[in-house]
């Protein structure tokens, strides 16, 4: 289905995030141009602005870019884990993509949390509680989902952890006991137990082994082709971002500065920072 | 008449009260009287008015008497005490510069206006245990009297002036941070409403300021080991009285007594979170009744790390910290354990067996 | 003895200072408008000790008057010791009638338990409570718990509830077992248990909740529906006394002591004193009556 105007998932629209006392200036007078974030006026630290773009359903999204260059900031806005300094967004099945979902209630926040999106982080602590099992922190995402059933619950978690291949044997288990690549999967099992349309990984295979990388990654594409979910992936290594996605999007000190097909970025960078970045992929 | 003894717990609790009114007085013949406890167990009852909340010498003495000297029942006798009285005024802003001081120390200076006073403090003597003091007589304590009364100038004593403070001194140099523009500033009073957290400053140093001295003095301590981010100087402690004033109906301001407060005023170093600023000290302060150091101190090291709960350090933890040095509700909560809890223990005695239950029947032949 | 005028103290009707209760009162209005959130008060200090039942009291006191029948019972029994010292306190602050009889009384304060006889619209139960917060257990911190219960986000305890299922093969809640009130609001009842539960839906009686050392009043006005947290297919069920009877009246349908004796025997015996009396008696007490009491035999 090809992505017209109207039939977008989610549209962002001049995300921005400042720390500190800031005016317009510090806006104008950071960024890649100057390669810095911090505003010389006032100190302020620009982590995003102007951050603009779509994502359709059932598509892969990447952001890449350096530490500092904002692409987390952007994913733990969409995901109210941080308030907007400017800025809207947009989610079309919440009240058919006409409610800055920025704005509303905290209890509007939580139900889209809890109904629309999933999110991965790159530290299962973050993700997880630790003090439940791993069947406990999927089935808090599935209670939270409207589900009071616990034979349901426990055959939906067993599917789920199935799916992302963790020993069903350890459903009960504490997610401390587990390896860092298992902890990973048991995260991804919850971020989709309640099936959202919308799902952020934030830097999810950072700090595993390359092999073990290789194997949640390749779970990750698996569910997304079985799923069909839509995806914003943000990493700063470009081998991640072109096993994934469709399209990227490259970010440097805050501020988008190149977009397109990954395809097409890959093969043929045009913002000297990206060709930094595709130069350097091994 | 029926299965349950109907008069057994009233006739009980009689004569468990008789009983109590035979230990506190069975091997006496004189009654210790009010005046004693008042003049030579000062500091029990200074620690009796800290904790019951109510400046009140007399009271606080007949209190400890009641109590058999037990400092927590008779802070609970007091504090009970003080709900039946009426309340008719809020005084004005006590002002600690205009102490009559009685002890007057700073450890963050050598020499500061006025001179260290050490006053009557035990900080220096050696604790060596007194025996003589089994054998004390009347004319012993008369003679003292009169020989401490001869050594005193009356020229001298009438011309004791009041004092500026040590944080004055920091304060004109500019090395004090000013205060947070974010600090909730109002003015709470917490025994007319229940404190809902993050709790402002007024209802934290009051809270601290009634606390239990044990209690702050466990969490001041675990700050300064660790616990907690603070190791702080003592700017200044001061111990003295200070006059009391309210506004009559007319508007006009009226003396109407004085009280004896002890004060701490803890200088912390403190980072700077802007670059452009310098990194000042900020101040952590202490107030309570009568003569009590090391509540004041100890007020004055919570102060300070309370103000940074991000700290994540249980000394730090405005819950943790104010929740349990609160002496009435931990020494009612903990000692509650003794009621009967034959029903909550059926309750969970009948789960328990059930799960055994259950797990017998799991395990294979 | 020399009579010392300066010492006389006079004590306000009910102890407390009218100013006080008029704000309980105020109080529990706001409670029994919301019901079971928990509203703060300012809980003066009594000569109870905290934990003693200080909210219970504070309570009573606000709201008795000259006419009250008052009856208080700790752990089901009006003879317990603690029942005894609260009632004296009472009674010597208000002069009013006390009594054992669950029926003639007007206001009930109690530790513990509701009583097995049903209560009816002129009466108000009012419960001392240890820890009003249900969350405690999930959440220390009090600030936190407060911005559950304002955005109804009580998932912790749901999954708390999930736990407890797959390592104990039950919801293992004894006493004190959490309920959703009207639909909106999970409450602590107090530590009665599970048996008294039911009991509290759609009651014909008022209840108030007062928790002094916490601070908090809560209430349940007649006839609210109060349900306890289950899933689906893990029910809540009341306690199983497994068909053993009352030792003094025969009696089953009823929350059973566990008695041991010197001689190395024992027996059960109907917890409530005066409902035990009652059927002692051979009066016959309307017990209160749900879906988990019908379905026990006999």
């Amino acid at each position: 289905m090809s992505n017209t105007e109207d039939n977008w998932l989610l549209k962002v629209n001049n995300l921005t995030k400042i720390y500190g006392h800031y005016t317009e200036n510090s806006i104008i007078n950071t960024g890649p141009e100057f390669n810095s974030n911090i505003c010389p006026e006032t100190g302020s630290i620009v982590a995003c602005a102007d951050i603009n773009f779509e994502l359709y359903p059932g598509e892969v999204l990447g952001i890449v870019g350096e530490s500092g260059s904002g692409k987390s900031t952007v994913v733990k806005l969409l995901y109210f884990d941080m308030e907007q300094s400017l800025g809207s967004a947009f989610l079309k099945p919440h009240l058919n993509g006409l409610a800055n979902i920025l704005e509303e209630s905290n209890q509007k926040k939580r139900w889209i949390r809890n109904y629309l999106m999933g999110m991965v982080y790159q530290n299962p602590r973050d993700g997880l509680n630790f003090k439940f099992s791993s069947g406990g922190n999927i089935a808090e995402k599935l209670i939270m989902g409207g589900n009071f059933h616990v034979g349901n619950i426990r055959n939906r978690a067993t599917d789920l952890l199935e799916k992302t291949e963790v020993p069903v044997l350890r459903m009960d288990d504490k997610p401390a006991s587990f390896s860092g690549g298992m902890q990973q999967r048991v995260q991804i099992s919850k971020a989709i137990a309640n099936n959202p349309p919308l799902l952020f990984l934030d830097e999810v295979t950072t700090g595993l082994d390359v092999s073990v990388q290789a194997k949640v990654l390749d779970l990750i594409r698996e569910l997304q082709q079985d799923l069909g979910i839509a995806m914003i992936v943000v990493s700063h290594d470009l081998s991640v971002i072109r096993m994934l996605t469709d399209r990227t999007i490259v970010m440097k000190n805050g501020r988008i500065v190149e977009r397109g097909l990954t395809d097409q970025i890959l093969q043929d960078p045009q913002h000297e920072y990206s060709q930094l970045l595709v130069s350097s992929l091994l | 008449m029926g299965y349950v003894a109907v008069k057994g717990g009233s006739d009980a609790i009689e004569n468990s009260l008789e009983l109590v009114e035979f230990y506190r007085i069975r091997n006496s013949i004189t009654p210790i009287e009010i005046e004693q406890i008042k003049s030579q167990l000062r500091l029990a009852v200074d620690k009796v008015m800290g904790e019951g909340g109510l400046f009140t010498p007399e009271y606080a003495a007949i209190a400890l008497k009641q109590a058999e000297g037990e400092v927590f029942e008779a802070a609970f006798i007091l504090r009970a005490f003080r709900t039946t009285l009426q309340r008719r005024f809020y005084s004005e802003t006590i002002n600690t510069r205009e102490m009559f001081v009685k002890r007057k120390i700073s450890a963050s200076f050598r020499e500061i206006p006025g001179g260290q006073i050490l006053g009557p403090t035990r900080d220096y003597s050696q604790r060596i245990m007194d025996t003589k003091k089994a054998s004390e007589s009347t004319a012993d304590i008369q003679n003292f009297l009169q020989q401490f009364e001869s050594k005193i100038d009356k020229n001298t004593l009438n011309s004791i002036k009041t004092y500026a403070k040590v944080i004055d001194l920091l304060r004109e140099q500019g090395l004090l941070k000013p205060i947070d523009k974010k600090e909730n500033k109002q003015l709470l009073d917490i025994t007319r409403e229940a404190i809902k957290f993050p709790a402002a400053r007024s209802a934290r140093l009051q809270m601290l300021a009634r606390a239990e001295t044990g209690g702050l003095m466990a969490m001041g301590y675990a700050s300064m080991r660790g616990f907690g981010s603070v190791h702080p100087t003592v700017g200044e402690l001061r111990y003295g009285s200070v006059p009391v004033t309210v506004k009559d109906p007319s508007g006009k301001l009226r003396y109407i007594g004085k009280i004896e407060v002890t004060e701490a005023e803890m200088i912390n170093g403190t980072s700077s979170s802007k670059k452009s600023e310098a990194a000042l000290y900020t101040i952590g302060y202490g107030l309570c009744f009568g003569q009590n150091d090391t509540k004041a101190i100890c007020m004055g090291i919570l102060d300070t790390t309370m103000r940074n709960p991000d700290s994540n350090q249980p000394a730090n933890d405005q819950e943790f910290v104010l929740y349990h040095t609160e002496g009435i509700e931990s020494m009612g909560f903990t000692n509650h354990l003794k009621l009967p809890h034959y029903v909550t223990f059926q309750s969970s005695l009948k789960n328990v067996r059930e799960e055994v239950e259950r797990k017998k029947e799991v395990v294979p032949a | 003895m020399v009579e010392n005028n300066k010492y006389i103290n006079k004590y306000n009707f009910a102890f407390i200072d009218e100013a006080t209760k008029k704000e309980i009162r105020r109080k529990l209005l706001k409670a029994v408008a919301i019901p079971g959130y928990q509203v703060p008060y300012s809980s003066p200090e009594m000569p109870i000790a905290r934990g003693w039942g200080t909210g219970g009291l504070h309570v009573t006191l606000a709201i008795i008057g000259k006419t009250d029948i008052f009856k208080i019972i700790d752990q089901g029994s009006d003879a317990s010791v603690n029942a005894c010292n609260l009632r004296n306190f009472v009674q010597s602050m208000t002069g009013v009638k006390t009594t054992f009889d669950t029926s003639e009384a007007t206001i009930i304060q109690t530790r513990h338990r509701i009583t097995e006889e049903e209560l009816n619209e002129n009466q108000i139960f009012v419960y001392q409570v240890p820890q009003p917060e249900p969350l405690r257990s999930v959440e220390r911190y009090e600030n936190k718990t407060r911005q559950m219960h304002g955005e109804a986000d009580y998932a912790k305890m749901w999954v708390s509830l999930y736990e407890q299922f797959v390592s104990h093969g039950d919801i293992m809640l004894g006493a004190g077992y959490p309920v959703k009130v009207n639909s909106r609001y999970i409450m602590a009842p107090s530590p009665i248990p599970r048996w008294d539960i039911p009991n509290l839906n759609l009651s014909k009686a008022l209840h108030l909740f007062g928790a002094g050392r916490e601070k908090r009043l809560y209430a349940i006005p007649p006839f609210t529906k109060v349900e306890p947290l289950e899933f689906e297919d893990i029910k809540f069920h009341i306690e199983d006394f497994k068909g053993s009877v009352c030792s003094k009246t025969g009696y089953k349908k009823a929350f059973l002591d566990e008695m041991y004796y010197d001689d190395g025997s024992t027996n059960f015996v109907i917890n409530d004193s005066n409902f035990l009396d009652k059927l002692f008696e051979k009066e016959q007490p309307i017990q209160h009556e749900n879906k988990y009491i019908n379905q026990i035999a006999g």
